[in-house]
């Protein structure tokens, strides 16, 4: 699949900043946040990026910043070629319908006061060319159809539907102006087991059927593996592993990557008494204040000196088949180690 | 039901013939403005010393409010409880007095909670938090008991507790704040701990960490542990029997091995198999279809029937009872042997 379509996004050291200030009337800057700081890789049509990492890691500013929510700091989106963080006006409009974005929270991304089909339909009222005024509610009612939605609830609410419903609004929403790229942020962690299965069932069969390509920002490992064709595993503002599916899960490079693979459980409870278990210890370190070097090496059980003063770069390292940002990069099958 | 469900929980064990806790028939209900919501509905389950048993359900199974019951902290009203027994070592405790009680709670039976920063007080530090309880239960000295409290989240493995001590919740990460909720539950060494979903609001690394800490704490002190969650991996690390739960109603009870080798009800079968795994890469994840049913408007018969694949005309009108599949196994479903075979074909 990675080879199946040209490259549609491409990404180039980005790096978002936050200042953080200090002082009510003479604001100064003492220093900044580094939400995402020198993150590259390609995204080609049809194929699903997943991207993992914990809380704080960065992954929700990425998606911002792709979706063009936030300016880039340094670095360059560029969407069919064209850079998208430095558009304007008429022409980052018309940029934006091209990439579109499914929340985490179908409870809190949904205006409650709007009926689905204003929702569904809102984005025609930016884009008017997309859609021309007198066929609106018939564009509103394929999508809602196409997304496994009844036509006819149309001037519903959204309290009226399920969290799984709504969710499928959310999309429709997402699909209304006809993107090849659609970040998702999340999409099934706020829905029950029973429910996500259906969500992402419906992701993959509209990704087939339009040929979209999709950023999946998750924390569920589990999922990202079920719907990903490539995986980047983010620690502190970088990708510290980018590889195929399989590279990451069956042959992880970055002791990060094993230690995250190590600490999902195991729906299985056969053999979980000898089953290999990586703890890291603490907490990650802030990202206004990374660590020098290599930003994992203060959890890292194999750290050495050249960790603290050289920065491992994200390449193919000696021994590996895909990239991975660490010096003693080695694989190692965490998640089968047992059997 | 409630003698079907009696003999169908034999006590493992135990104080004589009684388990540690055992929780019988329990119905709880809440008043609201389109009737009466019945959200737990005939719920039965036990737990020994020692043991650690996983509630597993969906937003909505009643899986918390029957933790709630057990604790004695359900607001009544608007909920009420019609019926049913909480036995502590063999004595009801909805029949003790509110002292009695209160006796119990905290200092015998300990709660962990989902959401700790809204758990915690904001405003006193976590010291004080915690010495709450020495002092409330104990009759400790205010300097006491912050000595007892630094003790504890040097246990709960808090770096520098000692400089830590004094700080307000909201200058500790996620999974510290998680340590300290532990920390208030075990700090009168209870009997039993239940944790409601003590991991989910955590990223899987924290959540490693916190799971450990309560395996390492259980062992230590041999307490009996009821799990609450809706994650299908934690359960398979650490639970030794699961009680499903859908719509008020245990729908299958086992020891852990058992239900994830074979499971003997279509729901449990149907979480099981929604879980993407490796080798089904590619391919559709078998989706439960439909919704969970609305608690005011619960479909007749079986709850699961509309969206069962198993479905036959007695679904609809009659209600499952709790079969006996083995002495320590039950299914509520009308075609458990179907569905047993069926996984193992």
């Amino acid at each position: 699949m990675a080879t199946k379509g040209d490259t549609i996004l491409e990404v180039r050291d980005l790096v978002k900043h936050y200042p953080l200030n200090q002082g009510i009337v003479f604001k100064k800057q003492i220093g900044a946040i580094k939400a995402v700081d020198g993150v590259s890789f390609d995204l080609a049509r049809g194929e699903t990026l997943g991207i993992v990492g914990e809380s704080g890691c960065g992954k929700s500013t990425l998606a911002k910043v792709l979706m063009a929510l936030e300016r880039p700091t340094s670095g360059t989106v560029k969407i069919d070629g064209r850079d998208i963080g430095r558009a304007r006006g008429g022409e980052l409009k018309r940029m934006r319908r091209n990439i579109q974005m499914v929340m985490q929270d179908p409870y809190t991304s949904l205006n409650p006061r709007m009926t689905v089909g204003d929702i569904v339909g809102e984005p025609f009222d930016i884009h008017t060319e997309v859609a021309p005024k007198g066929d609106r509610n018939r564009k509103v009612q394929e999508l809602l159809e196409v997304v496994g939605l009844n036509p006819d609830h149309i001037n519903r609410y959204p309290h009226q539907f399920s969290g799984g419903q709504r969710q499928r609004i959310g999309i429709a929403r997402g699909l209304a102006l006809q993107p090849e790229i659609i970040v998702c942020d999340e999409p099934v962690s706020a829905l029950d087991v029973s429910i996500q299965a259906q969500v992402i069932n419906l992701l993959e069969r509209l990704q087939n059927e339009f040929n979209l390509a999709y950023i999946f920002i998750a924390h569920d490992l589990s999922v990202v593996r079920h719907i990903s064709d490539r995986v980047g595993v983010m620690y502190l503002g970088k990708i510290v592993e980018l590889g195929k599916d399989t590279e990451i899960y069956d042959r992880p490079a970055h002791p990060y990557s094993q230690a995250l693979l190590s600490a999902v459980p195991v729906p299985d409870p056969e053999g979980r008494e000898n089953r290999e278990r990586i703890i890291l210890q603490g907490d990650p370190p802030s990202p206004a204040n990374p660590p020098s070097g290599c930003r994992f090496r203060t959890r890292c059980w194999k750290a050495q000196e050249i960790c603290a003063t050289e920065e491992p770069l994200l390449e193919i390292r000696p021994g590996t088949d895909h990239e991975s940002a660490c010096h003693f990069a080695e694989t190692h099958d965490v998640v089968h180690a047992s059997s | 039901m409630s003698k079907t469900s009696l003999e169908a929980l034999p006590a493992e064990g135990g104080l004589g013939n009684e388990p540690l806790l055992a929780v019988d028939d329990l119905h709880v209900e809440f008043a609201t403005r389109g009737g009466a919501v019945k959200a737990v509905n005939g719920v039965s389950y036990s737990l020994d010393a020692g043991e650690t048993l996983a509630v597993l359900g969906e937003s909505g199974s009643g899986k918390s409010v029957t933790a709630q019951a057990i604790m004695g902290i359900l607001d009544i009203p608007p909920a009420r409880i019609p019926k049913g027994e909480v036995r502590f070592h063999g004595t009801d405790l909805l029949k003790l007095s509110e002292e009695a009680r209160t006796q119990v709670r905290g200092q015998r039976i300990a709660m962990i909670f989902q959401d700790a920063l809204s758990a915690l007080n904001p405003v006193f530090t976590v010291g004080w938090q915690i010495s709450e309880m020495f002092r409330v239960h104990r009759g400790m000295s205010k300097r006491d008991s912050m000595k007892k409290a630094v003790e504890l989240m040097d246990r709960v493995r808090i770096p520098a507790a000692k400089q830590r001590v004094n700080d307000y919740p909201h200058q500790f990460s996620g999974g510290m704040r998680q340590r300290i909720m532990i920390a208030m539950s075990i700090a009168l060494d209870p009997e039993v701990l239940i944790a409601d979903e003590p991991t989910t609001a955590l990223d899987v690394t924290v959540q490693a960490q916190v799971m450990e800490l309560l395996a390492e704490l259980q062992r230590e002190s041999n307490m009996g542990m009821i799990l609450i969650t809706h994650d299908l991996g934690v359960v398979a690390d650490v639970a030794d029997k699961i009680a499903v739960m859908y719509a008020g109603r245990i729908v299958e009870n086992a020891p852990v091995h058992d239900i994830y080798k074979a499971p003997a009800h279509p729901y449990t079968k149907g979480l099981l198999e929604s879980i993407p795994r490796v080798d089904h890469k590619g391919q559709e994840l078998y989706a439960i279809k439909g919704l969970p049913p609305n608690l005011l408007a619960m479909p007749t018969g079986c709850a699961f029937h509309p969206r069962c694949p198993y479905r036959q005309d007695n679904c609809v009108t009659d209600v499952p009872p709790l079969y006996e599949i083995s002495g320590t196994r039950n299914s509520a479903c009308h075609y458990w042997r179907e569905v047993l075979d069926g996984d193992q074909g």
